[in-house]
């Protein structure tokens, strides 16, 4: 006897059950214990909107969304610039049977722990470190340059990381691409700027959207990278949750905030998808 | 007794169904025979460890935390009887107390009489004629500093830290109630007696404090910006930073300034409901006896003072600890500021603000 047999409905049901139990335990379930505490207090007591008019009342606390919105801009940004031309010198430059390995040799960086390679930046970009010493050795600089414990570090850190999951994204789009849209467009008498502009970059949109707002996902809620590289001279909102829960155990607060930071990635997540929605149409 | 209003109510089943969702999946890790607990990370030293398990046929299952907060956190997430021993700030003792989870300790089979007077905490370590923790280690937040890169006797005085002379070279430890304490230390105010009131002038000072600085830094970072040559000055440093890094950087040293520094202390609790109270007593009288004391003392993650006089410290450690100073380092000491529940928020957010702070 098979489930398909007894009730055709059945089995569709339980191919899914699974992914569904699972994002009811640990999504779904946590999610609305989270959101049930951001209503209450601290000291516990009744319902109560306080934890949402802090973050919107007191300047240190918004600033830290801003912090984090322009942290988040500006990796992106830099991500796509630099992964977009790495990936299409892999996918056109690269012969194909080295591709694999030269994208095996792309991703190594992931291949170590996060934090190791936090720190690891931490110390080529400090006073005494691998950048300062060759550029005081080489004359350019006659002092040392603050590049640790700033808002560059940070940055640096994000992109050296979100770069190669962003030419993924993009390679895997650029080798679907099929070759006679160029011809065609050489066909037409487009020159190889133009195919690139009209043709080539217009088709690997999507590849860049969903990289970006991939990285747009896990940069805006990383704690890890800020608190290493950044030298808290700012606070970005993970660190700003991670704040009220050390010594204080202030959940209901930290509910609050995470629910706001959840709130402008799904806004981040709509956009995303109505554009590429319109793209399709 | 107080009714509970719905909302918490559902709140409070909702995180009870997470937590045993959580524990189905931890189920195993940690079993009744042995010694579960919950630690700081200098008691996860084998070299500490080790000897205790031997010498008593058990395990010691060790789980880090940060922060009493991320600690008491823990404690409401696991069943009753799921821990033994706690480690927590000293100041913080009435926390768990308040919250029913410690068992008095037997005074009479602790050594209490070998403790340094000073340390023994009693304000926030005895609650209504009980003791519910004993000091085990403890130390100063004050200036850790490179006595090479700086003027050792500028360290002598909090004014320094917000002089022009060492703008940039600053890093401050990345802990609010300590840095605070010094901040009160550096205007005139005991620690003892910090009121709202003081907010706008401590602010003030951690401002300029935060204008001099390169960095706010949690223990690692601080400790490896002091190590690298990144900063020259710790705010909030001590023997905590500086000796276990004595070998390898001599030239890392501290001071307590005229006005004072700021002590911590760390204590041990045992769990009311501990399913292994007569192996949690044993632990906690190893740690506290002169060879678990000298172990705690130089362990791995950091260095710090034994709470107990007789600790088997050798020389050459009791020099990097600068044991013979202590009565007077002692003297010129200031408990944590331990603020209510109400100034503890502001003083966070005022930390907040002076890290917005550009």
């Amino acid at each position: 006897m098979s489930v398909s047999g007894s009730n055709p409905r059945a089995l569709p049901w339980a191919l899914v059950t699974p992914a569904l139990a699972w994002t009811c335990a640990f999504f779904v379930l946590p999610f609305i214990a989270m959101g049930f505490s951001s209503l209450t207090g601290h000291e516990g007591g009744g319902f109560t909107l306080a934890n949402y008019s802090q973050f919107f009342t007191d300047p240190s606390y918004w600033r830290a969304m801003v912090n984090s919105l322009e942290v988040t801009a500006i990796v992106t940004v830099i991500s796509i610039l630099l992964a977009y031309p790495f990936a299409w010198i892999l996918a056109e430059m690269v012969p194909e049977r080295w591709q694999r390995l030269a994208l095996m040799l792309a991703v190594l960086p992931f291949w170590t722990s996060y934090v190791v390679r936090s720190y690891s930046w931490l110390l080529v970009l400090a006073q005494n470190g691998v950048i300062n010493r060759a550029l005081t050795g080489i004359g350019l600089i006659g002092e040392p340059l603050q590049l640790a414990n700033t808002r560059f570090a940070t940055v640096t850190g994000f992109v050296h990381f979100f770069v190669m999951l962003l030419t993924l994204t993009i390679f895997a789009n650029l080798k679907q691409l099929s070759p006679s849209y160029r011809k065609a467009a050489a066909d037409l008498g487009a020159g190889p700027v133009r195919t690139f502009l009209h043709v080539v970059l217009p088709l690997t949109l999507p590849g860049i959207m969903v990289g970006a707002f991939l990285t747009f996902v896990l940069c805006i809620g990383d704690y890890i990278t800020p608190q290493i590289l950044g030298g808290n001279n700012e606070l970005v909102m993970p660190q700003l949750v991670m704040l009220q829960i050390g010594r204080r155990g202030d959940f209901p607060l930290a509910s609050a905030l995470s629910i706001i930071l959840m709130a402008v990635v799904t806004i981040a997540y709509l956009a995303c998808a109505r554009w590429l929605k319109i793209e399709r149409a | 007794m107080t009714a509970r209003n719905p909302l918490s109510a559902l709140k409070s089943h909702l995180s009870a169904a997470c937590a045993a969702a959580a524990l189905l999946l931890a189920a195993g890790g940690a079993e009744a025979a042995d010694l579960n607990a919950l630690i700081w990370c200098d008691h996860s030293d084998p070299a500490l460890l080790e000897p205790f398990e031997k010498a008593n046929d058990v395990k010691v299952n060790v789980k880090e935390f940060e922060g009493t907060g991320a600690g008491l956190a823990i404690v409401d997430q696991s069943q009753p009887g799921d821990w033994d021993v706690m480690v927590i700030d000293s100041i913080d003792v009435p926390r768990g107390v308040e919250k029913g989870l410690f068992e008095p300790l037997p005074v009479d089979k602790l050594p209490f009489a070998d403790l340094f007077p000073e340390v023994k905490m009693d304000k926030s370590t005895i609650v209504d004629g009980k003791r519910y923790g004993i000091t085990e280690k403890f130390g100063y937040n004050t200036i850790g500093f490179n006595k090479t890169k700086v003027d050792p006797a500028d360290m002598q005085s909090l004014a320094s830290l917000t002089s022009d002379k060492y703008k940039g070279k600053v890093a401050i430890y990345d802990y609010y109630l300590p840095v605070i304490g010094m901040a009160a230390l550096a205007i005139g105010k005991k620690t003892a007696d910090l009121t709202e009131a003081d907010l706008p002038a401590l602010k003030a000072e951690l401002l300029k404090m935060k204008a001099n600085a390169k960095l706010v830094g949690e223990v690692t970072a601080s400790q490896t910006a002091l190590a690298t040559g990144e900063v020259d000055i710790l705010v909030g440093g001590g023997e905590w930073v500086t000796a276990g890094l004595a070998k390898e950087n001599p030239a890392l040293d501290f001071s307590i300034p005229k006005e004072g520094a700021v002590l911590w202390s760390q204590s041990l609790a045992m769990f009311k409901d501990s399913k292994n109270k007569d192996m949690a007593l044993k632990f906690i009288q190893y740690i506290m006896s002169p060879e678990g004391q000298a172990r705690l003392a130089t362990s791995s993650c950091y260095w710090g003072m034994p709470a107990n006089k007789t600790a088997a410290l050798t020389d050459e450690q009791k020099k990097i600890l600068r044991f013979d100073e202590q009565p007077g380092f002692l003297a010129r000491a200031q408990a944590y500021p331990a603020p209510n529940a109400d100034l503890d928020k502001k003083m966070q957010d005022m930390w907040t603000e002076m890290l917005q702070a550009q």
